[in-house]
């Protein structure tokens, strides 16, 4: 049931339907009329899965934090010092040989971006800090620390560069859309396989549901409540300082300050939007990252008939309606936002 | 931790001056501290830079001049994320209503040439107010009608209007695409607008160099009106109850969805006139560099402020110092002006989390339920 939730089908089927038509156009006269190749074009499709993997592993990150009972609205930020963290890294290590750099930049960002999960734990777990409010603060600080000690004579030398895997991406469409890419893609969408059998089928998941639904029963089934929520928030700021590790070592190859650019808040939405389950959170990224898609597609053809800002509000107005659509139809995890005590007050 | 202490009977004196003056005071004081941590970490002189940033901010009349014109939109911003607090709503928004109202006083102000003052600079100023309330009504009508969280919704919308902004003063491309409507012709590939017409223009208060104006009196007046709003009539009265408890406002006979509507509208609005106020009194024009920070900057002078009208101007006080003073200290000790933003995350954490606070000064800990701030944090309905 959690698997075939609602939005899963409802996303599994927009992305069969978009791999249809881009068969379609690649390979028929479809293909002949421009608009079709703006709408389902291979570099469409290739784009939307650029522009989702950092939203589903924002969401993912989302994910695991909430469904212990804790809000992360501090994506954003955990993603930011992700990306910079992961730059510094890099750009320190740029004579190391690549994939040795590459990967301990990763490893670099997926610290910092655990302890940016650390830090909004202990802000809403040991000090009951309000939670929206301490993602507020990690939003900031990462914000204000990454500009303070950006070195903008600092560069990285080079990128992961995508790996096809054999025979797979000889499939027309479906290979290179999806069995030619970079490393971190391919783990993002294995993490997407991953957290959902964590969460569903392991006794960190139950105990990770628990503890987000009711933790009280939780807890007097001697279950440590507050542990599991600081181990989760920090696995979810590793997932979110992943995210911001793929912006920097694998789609752009530089930072830039604020790069993130909302893609923190749209991953929220992605969360929501796909019912707090890793893959109906994969549906919702891709179809955020296909309106992403789109504004690069019309102003790839030189359409000037809409204004370039009002393409560019595709994916934000999306969101809204996204999150507005759903109302009684997503269910969030029963004890989210509150702080909780083993005396037991509340 | 006003809102739940501040019409408290049972509160004795030393607990309110507790959580209204020395809590804030402290956050302040060991954010800066922890800020000269980070300095001294990165291999930058604090005593230098703090020297500096008294300097930028205080030390000369024209420093005051500069520390007073930044603390207006911050007590702007600051009374719009606080109202919403009241209600429990958290505004995120303030940026994107802070831009609306940019540009729709500024699209009053450069049209209707030869208009008398009396009614050209009034109608420019209510023009940005309804700008930023619709921006800030519209998440509110969502929240009550469909559901959707306020936090998202505000974050899209500051989005949505950074970009509407951007489209209104924009060039056209080198494609052909058309300018935007509110576009001065004569700056040719600049995208900003003309400059307002003089009498749409906030008048200076005293000359040059001194950029302080009467907007600063508007500030103080939004100060008077919204702590009398809030406190005194029966509308601030439901916005009260609905921040402290939806449901018990709701068996009260108070109808939520409209206070909800009403608060964002409110917190909107004033916003808005931040923006307002920054485009008529300073600028003069709209471009799309104006806007940055305020937004996030609101949420700290709010809660730095124990989200009470009179603590907004208080802590827009400070946290306008440290954004007068930034520059000078960048110029003076090369510490990058970077850190002060460090400095108010820290501020913020201290001042949501009292407890970090008291087990730092090993002061009392009584009441940490009451004295933290807590919104009505759900996704779904509710």
């Amino acid at each position: 049931m959690t698997f075939w939730s609602r939005t899963a089908k409802i996303s599994v089927s927009l992305a069969l339907i978009m791999i249809v038509m881009a068969i379609l156009v690649e390979i028929t006269i479809l293909g002949e009329n421009p608009w079709m190749r703006v709408f389902f074009g291979v570099s469409a499709l290739n784009f939307t899965l650029r522009a989702a993997i950092p939203l589903v592993l924002g969401a993912l990150s989302g994910i695991l934090c909430e469904r212990s009972g804790i809000i992360n609205i501090g994506i954003e930020g955990m993603m930011l010092a992700g990306a910079f963290a992961g730059f510094v890294a890099k750009s320190s290590t740029n004579d190391w040989p690549l994939y040795a750099s590459l990967l301990f930049s990763v490893l670099v960002a997926l610290g910092v971006g655990g302890l940016m999960g650390l830090l909004h734990g202990l802000f809403s777990i040991r000090f009951r800090m309000d939670q929206i409010i301490s993602g507020t603060v990690i939003i900031i600080l990462a914000a204000g620390l990454s500009s303070y000690l950006y070195d903008r004579d600092a560069i990285s030398a080079g990128k992961f560069t995508p790996i096809p895997i054999p025979l797979l991406s000889e499939i027309p469409v479906i290979g290179p859309v999806i069995f030619n890419n970079a490393p971190i893609t391919y783990v993002a969408l294995l993490l997407v396989l991953i957290v959902h059998i964590a969460i569903f089928h392991t006794r960190w998941g139950l105990r990770t549901r628990a503890v987000g639904e009711h933790p009280r029963a939780a807890d007097t089934e001697g279950i440590n409540v507050n542990r599991q929520r600081y181990f989760n928030t920090m696995l979810g700021g590793m997932l979110a300082g992943l995210a911001g590790g793929f912006l920097v070592l694998e789609a752009v190859g530089q930072f830039q300050e604020g790069m993130t650019a909302g893609r923190g808040f749209i991953s929220l939405a992605a969360m929501i939007f796909g019912n707090w389950t890793p893959f109906g959170a994969l549906g919702a990224a891709t179809l955020f990252g296909y309106t992403q898609a789109l504004q690069n597609e019309f102003l790839l053809a030189g359409v000037t008939t809409i204004p370039r800002q009002f393409v560019s509000m595709l994916p934000y107005i999306v969101t809204i309606v996204a999150v507005s659509g759903l109302v009684g139809r997503v269910r969030p995890p029963a004890a989210i936002g509150k702080s909780y005590d083993t005396e037991g007050n509340k | 931790m006003a809102q739940a202490n501040s019409n408290k009977p049972n509160v004795t004196q030393k607990q309110f001056f507790l959580g209204v003056f020395l809590i804030p005071f402290l956050a302040l004081l060991t954010a800066l501290a922890a800020g000269a941590v980070v300095m001294l970490a990165f291999g930058d002189d604090p005593i230098l830079a703090y020297q500096g940033l008294f300097q930028g901010a205080f030390g000369s009349g024209r420093a005051w001049s500069v520390t007073i014109r930044k603390m207006i939109p911050f007590i702007l911003t600051g009374l719009s994320v606080a109202v919403a607090f009241k209600a429990g709503l958290f505004n995120i928004g303030a940026s994107g209503q802070f831009v609306m109202g940019s540009v729709c006083s500024v699209a009053i102000g450069i049209h209707f040439e030869g208009l008398p003052m009396i009614i050209h600079l009034p109608l420019a100023i209510l023009s940005g107010m309804l700008g930023g309330m619709i921006w800030g009504a519209i998440p509110g009508l969502l929240k009550v009608t469909t559901g959707a969280h306020e936090v998202i919704v505000t974050i899209m919308m500051n989005y949505l209007a950074s970009l509407f902004a951007g489209w209104t003063v924009y060039a056209g491309g080198t494609q052909g695409q058309t300018p935007g409507p509110l576009w001065d012709r004569t700056a040719r590939a600049i995208s900003e607008t003309p400059d307002v017409f003089d009498s749409a223009q906030i008048p200076w208060l005293f000359g040059p160099p001194y950029r302080v104006h009467y907007g600063v009196f508007l500030a103080l007046i939004a100060v008077v009106v919204v702590w009398w709003l809030i406190y005194k009539t029966t509308i601030g009265f439901e916005i009260r109850t609905v921040g402290q408890n939806p449901k018990a406002a709701r068996y009260a006979g108070i109808r939520v969805e409209k206070t909800v509507v009403l608060t964002m509208g409110l917190a909107g609005a004033l916003a808005g006139l931040a923006g307002t106020i920054e485009a008529l009194g300073l600028n003069h024009k709209f471009a799309p560099e104006f806007g940055g920070q305020v937004g996030f900057d609101g949420i700290t002078v709010a809660l730095l402020g124990q989200t009470h009208p009179f603590g907004v101007v208080i802590a827009s006080f400070l946290i306008g110092a440290l954004d007068a003073g930034a520059a000078k200290m960048q110029f003076e000790s090369g510490v990058a002006a970077d850190i002060i933003q460090v400095i108010q995350a820290l501020v913020l954490a201290f001042v949501a989390a009292p407890l970090i606070i008291k087990a730092l000064f090993r002061l009392r800990s009584s009441d940490d339920e009451k004295h933290a701030t807590k919104l009505n944090t759900s996704w779904g309905g509710s």
